[in-house]
C-alpha cells in the first residue's frame, strides 16, 4: 500500500476547494426557481465558480431535475448531460460540480428542492445513515467492494435503490488526487476536463498493475483495501422518482479515515433537525 | 334545430301529491327527433336516467323505476326509433354518436344543473357507453349502472386480443361469446329478419319470454308497439355493429361504472367484461342472479336496490381514486421484496395497509414508505408459523382498523436441498412458514371475511415451483404446491361468499430471499459464498418485486384464480401441460 501522500496544508487546500464549490452550489440553490431548466442551472453554477476563481474542472458541472435526479430512463452517458429539463413546484434537484484551483480538486453532489415533496424529505434525513455506514466500513478497512455491499443492503432495507449503479462504471467513488498534467485548463472531452483524463487515465494503469483501483465501484476491481488518500465519495440513493445524493472527500489515512469536512450543508441540516426533534 | 341543442315542448300527465306515483310525459328534441321522456318522483332528488334495450321501450323498466321513484328523480324515454319516440329516416341515423346524444339532451332538459346517474339495459346499455365514454363524461353523468350491453368497442378490442393471442381459453371464450350472439348475424339479413317480426315472432314474444327468460306473463307487457320498434331497431345492430368491432376505439371514462352480471344471461357472457378496468379504473363489479329479461320484469326490486346503494356513495369523495375509500388490506411479510413492494402498491391506490413480518423493523420501515403515498398504514411483528399468533393477529387488525378486504399472505422463505438431504427439521421449517403460514392466515382472516359477509379476497403467493419439479427444491416446492391447491379448494369453499382466492405463481424475482435461503449441508463460509452466488444469479435475471405487486393488485380487481409471473414461470406451466414428461425430466437437473 503506498503512504498517505498529504500533508496539512495540502488538506487544507483541498478544503478550501470543497468548501467554495459547496458555497457556490448553495447560491445557486438560493437562486433557483421553478421554470428555470437545467442548462441554465449548470451555467449559472459555472459562472459562480469561475467568479470565485476556478480555472478547470474535474468534470463539467451537471444538474438533474425532477426524476431525472434518480436518473431514471437514463438509457446512453448523454442523458448525464444537463438538458431542458424545467424545474416545477414539488421537484428534486441535483447539482453536481468538480472545480480545480491550483490542481486541487473537489468533486461536489448537493441535493435539493423546491416546494413541499415528503419524498424527498426522508431520502435527506435518510442520507445520513450512508455516510456514516461508509466511515465506519472504511474505518474497518473493509474491502471496497464489501463496502459497497453494505451500502447496497442498507438501501435494501430501506426500500430504497442505488442509483450510483447508473454512473459509468457502477461508482459509488472515485480516488482524487492533486491535478499535476499539463493538458489544457478549461478544455473537456466528454464531460470530463482534459487534465482529468491524463491524470486518471495514468492513475488507473498505475494502480491496475499493483491490483487495486482508483475507482470505487462492487466488483472484483474494488476487492482490496481502502487505498491511502483522498476518496470522493458519492452514495445517491432513490425511491421512485425522486433521487438525492452527497459527494465529498473521504481522507484515508495509513491508520485510519475520516470525512475532510464536516461543515457542509447536509450536515449542518442533520445536526438542526436533531436540534428540533 | 341541429346538434345537440334541445328544447323541452309541453308536459303532460299530472303531479302526484307526493310526486311519486304519477309519470309526466314530455317531449324533448335531439338535433331534430323528438323524444318521448317519462318522469317520476321528486325532481328535488338525484336524478336516475333508465335506458331501455331491444326490442323494449320504456316500460321494461316500469317496476324498476316506481322501487326508484321513492326517493329518485327517476327518468326513462323511448329510444329513437322505439315506443312514442320519432322514428329516424335513415340507417346512419341510428348511429351510436347519435344515441349518445340522444342521452345528453334529455339528461340536459331534465336536469340541467346536476349530473345524471345512468341505468341501462341491453341496448340501452351499448348506446349508454357511448356517452359515458365521451370525454368530460363526468361533468354529467355521476355513475353508471350497465347490465348485458358492452360497449362495442371494447367488444371489437376483447375480440382482438383473443384473436391475436389464441391460447385455448380465448379461443372457447370467443366461440362461446359468438354463440351467444347468433341472432345479430340473424338481424343482418335483409328481409328475412324484419318479417321474422312481423309475421309472428312479436305475438309470440311474451312465450318467448316465459319459456326462455322465466318472465311470468302480466298485463302492459310487451309494448302495444312491439312490432314496429323490433323492426326499426334492428337498424342499431346494421348501422354499429360492424364499424365498431371492426375498427374499434380507445373508450375510456372516469366515471364510476357499476357492472351487474345477470348469471343467467342468454346473449351476454360474463367473461365478455374480463380486462374491462383497463377502460374503466372505477369500477364495481355486483351479480345478480337473473336472466336477460327476469333482471327488470322479475327482480325490478333488487335491481332497483343495488342501483340505490351505488348512487348513495360519494363519488366525488373518490375521485382519482379507484378502489373505494377505506379499502384496507394486510399483507404478511411485508418487511421485504415482493410483500413490501404489494404494500407500496396498494398504498398508492389509496388503500389502508397493514403490514406484519417477524423483523418489525423491517415492516415498519414499508409502514414508513407507504405513508409516503398519503396512506394510512400500520406495522405488526407476527410469526406466521404460529397459528395462535396469527389469531390474535387477525383479531387485533379487526378490532384496530376492521375486517381488510384483501388478504396478501406472502410471508415465506427460501431452502434448497435434495429429498435424502433435507433433515426433518429443516422440512418442519420450510412447511411451517410456507405452508401453515398461508393456511393460518386463509383461516384466520377467511373468517373474519365470512362472517362480515361482504365478500373480499385472498392471495396466496405460491412459487413457479409449485408446478416445476426440481430434485434440489424437494421441501420448498412441495410447499409452494400445497399452498396451490390449498387455493384451489379454499376458492371453491369460498366463492358462495364472494370472497375470491388467488394464487401468484413467481419464477425468479430478484429480492432478498436469496441472501436468507438455506440450503441443506451447508453452514458459515460455505453458505454465505452459495446465498451471494444465487443472489447474484437472481440479480442477473434482475425481475423486480414491483411487477410481481402489479399482477398482485391485477389479480385481486379481475378474481384471477392462478397467476403465473415471470416468463419462465409461464413457460414452466405451458410445458406441464404439453408435456409432462419432459418437465419430469428437467426435475433431475441439479438447479435450485
Ligand atoms: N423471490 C422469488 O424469486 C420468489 C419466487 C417465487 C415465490 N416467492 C415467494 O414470494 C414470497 C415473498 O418472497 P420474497 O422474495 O419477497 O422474499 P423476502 O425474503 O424478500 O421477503 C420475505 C419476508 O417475509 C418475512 N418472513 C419470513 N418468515 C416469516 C415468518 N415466519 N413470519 C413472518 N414473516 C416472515 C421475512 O422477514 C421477509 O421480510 C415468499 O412466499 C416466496 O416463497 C418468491
Amino acid at each position: 500500500m503506498p503512504r498517505f501522500p498529504y500533508d496539512e496544508r495540502d488538506l487544507a487546500k483541498f478544503r478550501e476547494v470543497q468548501q467554495l464549490a459547496y458555497h457556490c452550489a448553495e447560491q445557486v440553490a438560493a437562486w433557483i426557481e421553478p421554470g428555470v431548466t437545467e442548462r441554465q442551472a449548470t451555467a449559472e453554477l459555472r459562472r459562480c465558480l469561475v467568479r470565485a476563481g476556478v480555472q478547470d474542472f474535474f468534470h463539467v458541472p451537471f444538474a438533474w431535475f425532477g426524476d431525472r435526479t434518480a436518473f431514471r430512463h437514463f438509457r446512453t452517458p448523454l442523458q448525464f448531460f444537463a438538458g431542458s429539463r424545467v424545474l416545477a413546484e414539488g421537484m428534486p434537484y441535483v447539482l453536481d460540480c468538480a472545480p480545480v484551483v491550483d490542481g486541487y480538486t473537489a468533486d461536489i453532489g448537493y441535493g435539493g428542492k423546491v416546494g413541499e415533496n415528503p419524498v424527498w424529505d426522508l431520502l435527506a434525513k435518510d442520507l445520513r445513515v450512508y455516510r456514516e455506514l461508509i466511515l465506519r466500513e472504511v474505518r474497518a478497512r473493509k474491502p471496497l467492494a464489501e463496502v459497497y455491499a453494505a451500502v447496497d443492503a442498507q438501501l435494501a432495507a430501506h426500500g430504497y435503490d442505488n442509483r450510483h449503479q447508473v454512473y459509468p462504471g457502477r461508482v459509488i467513488g472515485h480516488q482524487v488526487t492533486r491535478n499535476t498534467a499539463r493538458g489544457p485548463a478549461g478544455v473537456n472531452l466528454f464531460g470530463f476536463g482534459v487534465r482529468t483524463l491524463q491524470t486518471l487515465g495514468r492513475e488507473l494503469v498505475k494502480e491496475r498493475l499493483e491490483g487495486r483501483s482508483p475507482l470505487w465501484a462492487g466488483g472484483r476491481a474494488s476487492r482490496h483495501a481502502p487505498t491511502p488518500g483522498l476518496w470522493a465519495v458519492e452514495p445517491h440513493i432513490g425511491f421512485r422518482d425522486v433521487g438525492i445524493k452527497f459527494e465529498e472527500l473521504l481522507v484515508v489515512t495509513d491508520e485510519d479515515a475520516y470525512w475532510l469536512d464536516d461543515d457542509l450543508p447536509h450536515v449542518r441540516r442533520w445536526a438542526l433537525q436533531e436540534d428540533a426533534a | 334545430m341541429t346538434g345537440r341543442s334541445n328544447g323541452t315542448h309541453g308536459t303532460d300527465g299530472t303531479h302526484g301529491t307526493d310526486g311519486t306515483d304519477a309519470t309526466r310525459r314530455r317531449t324533448v328534441d335531439s338535433g331534430g327527433l323528438a323524444l318521448a321522456v317519462y318522469e317520476q318522483g321528486d325532481p328535488a332528488r338525484p336524478t336516475v336516467l333508465l335506458v331501455h334495450g331491444y326490442p323494449d321501450d320504456h316500460s321494461v323498466w316500469d317496476d324498476v323505476a316506481a322501487d326508484l321513484a321513492a326517493d329518485h328523480h327517476v327518468v326513462r324515454y323511448d329510444t329513437r326509433g322505439s315506443g312514442a319516440s320519432g322514428v329516424p329516416a335513415a340507417r346512419e341515423d341510428y348511429r351510436l354518436e347519435l344515441l349518445g346524444q340522444d342521452l345528453y339532451a334529455v339528461a340536459d332538459a331534465v336536469s340541467p344543473d346536476r349530473p345524471v346517474h345512468v341505468v341501462a339495459h341491453d341496448w340501452g346499455s351499448v348506446q349508454a357507453w357511448e356517452a359515458v365514454t365521451a370525454p368530460g363524461a363526468y361533468r354529467r353523468i355521476a355513475s353508471y349502472t350497465t347490465m348485458s350491453g358492452p360497449c362495442l368497442d371494447h367488444m371489437g378490442h376483447w375480440i382482438r386480443h383473443r384473436l391475436r393471442r389464441p391460447t385455448p381459453r380465448h379461443l372457447s371464450q370467443l366461440l362461446r361469446q359468438g354463440a351467444h350472439s347468433w341472432y345479430i348475424a340473424l338481424f343482418q339479413l335483409p328481409v328475412l329478419a324484419p318479417a321474422a317480426w312481423k309475421l309472428g315472432l312479436a305475438r309470440l314474444w311474451p312465450r318467448v319470454l316465459r319459456d326462455l327468460e322465466a318472465v311470468r306473463p302480466r298485463p302492459g307487457h310487451p309494448q302495444a308497439t312491439l312490432a314496429k320498434d323490433a323492426v326499426h331497431g334492428i337498424e342499431l345492430y346494421r348501422a354499429n355493429m360492424r364499424p365498431r368491432v371492426r375498427a374499434p376505439r380507445e373508450r375510456h371514462t372516469e366515471v364510476p361504472v357499476q357492472l351487474i352480471t345477470l348469471q343467467r344471461d342468454h346473449y351476454v357472457a360474463d367473461f365478455l367484461s374480463e380486462g374491462l378496468e383497463r377502460w374503466v379504473p372505477r369500477l364495481t363489479r355486483r351479480t345478480l342472479d337473473a336472466t336477460h329479461w327476469s333482471a327488470l320484469l322479475e327482480k325490478g326490486p333488487a335491481v332497483a336496490a343495488l342501483v340505490r346503494e351505488f348512487t348513495a356513495r360519494d363519488h366525488t369523495a373518490a375521485r382519482q381514486e379507484p378502489s373505494a375509500a377505506g379499502e384496507l388490506v394486510v399483507v404478511t411479510g411485508g418487511g421485504s421484496g415482493i410483500g413490501r413492494a404489494t404494500a407500496l402498491a396498494f398504498a398508492d391506490r389509496g388503500t389502508r395497509v397493514v403490514v406484519c413480518d417477524r423483523d418489525l423493523p423491517a415492516a415498519r420501515r414499508t409502514a414508513e414508505l407507504c405513508e409516503l403515498s398519503g396512506a394510512k398504514a400500520a406495522a405488526y411483528r407476527v410469526d406466521v408459523s404460529d397459528g395462535a399468533a396469527v389469531d390474535a393477529f387477525a383479531r387485533q387488525v379487526a378490532a384496530d382498523h376492521g375486517v381488510p378486504d384483501v388478504v396478501v399472505n406472502n410471508a415465506g422463505i427460501g431452502h434448497s436441498g435434495t429429498f435424502l438431504e433435507t433433515t426433518e427439521e429443516e422440512w418442519r421449517r420450510v412447511l411451517d412458514v410456507n405452508l401453515w403460514g398461508v393456511i393460518h392466515g386463509c383461516r384466520a382472516f377467511g373468517q373474519l371475511m365470512v362472517e362480515r359477509g361482504t365478500g373480499g379476497h385472498l392471495v396466496n403467493l405460491a412459487s413457479a415451483a409449485a408446478y416445476l419439479p426440481a430434485k434440489r427444491l424437494a421441501a420448498y416446492a412441495t410447499s409452494k404446491s400445497a399452498v396451490l391447491m390449498l387455493s384451489d379448494c379454499l376458492r371453491a369453499e369460498l366463492a358462495p361468499h364472494r370472497i375470491g382466492v388467488s394464487a401468484i405463481c413467481p419464477g425468479i424475482v430478484n429480492t432478498d430471499i436469496t441472501r436468507t435461503t438455506t440450503f441443506s449441508g451447508l453452514h458459515d463460509d460455505a453458505l454465505a459464498a452459495k446465498q451471494a452466488k444465487v443472489s447474484k444469479l437472481y440479480a442477473r435475471r434482475g425481475f423486480p418485486p414491483e411487477k410481481v405487486a402489479a399482477e398482485i393488485l391485477r389479480a385481486v380487481r379481475t378474481r384471477k384464480p392462478v397467476v403465473p409471473v415471470t416468463f419462465e414461470a409461464k413457460a414452466a406451466r405451458l410445458l406441464g401441460r404439453l408435456s409432462p414428461g419432459l418437465l419430469r425430466l428437467l426435475a433431475r437437473v441439479n438447479a435450485g
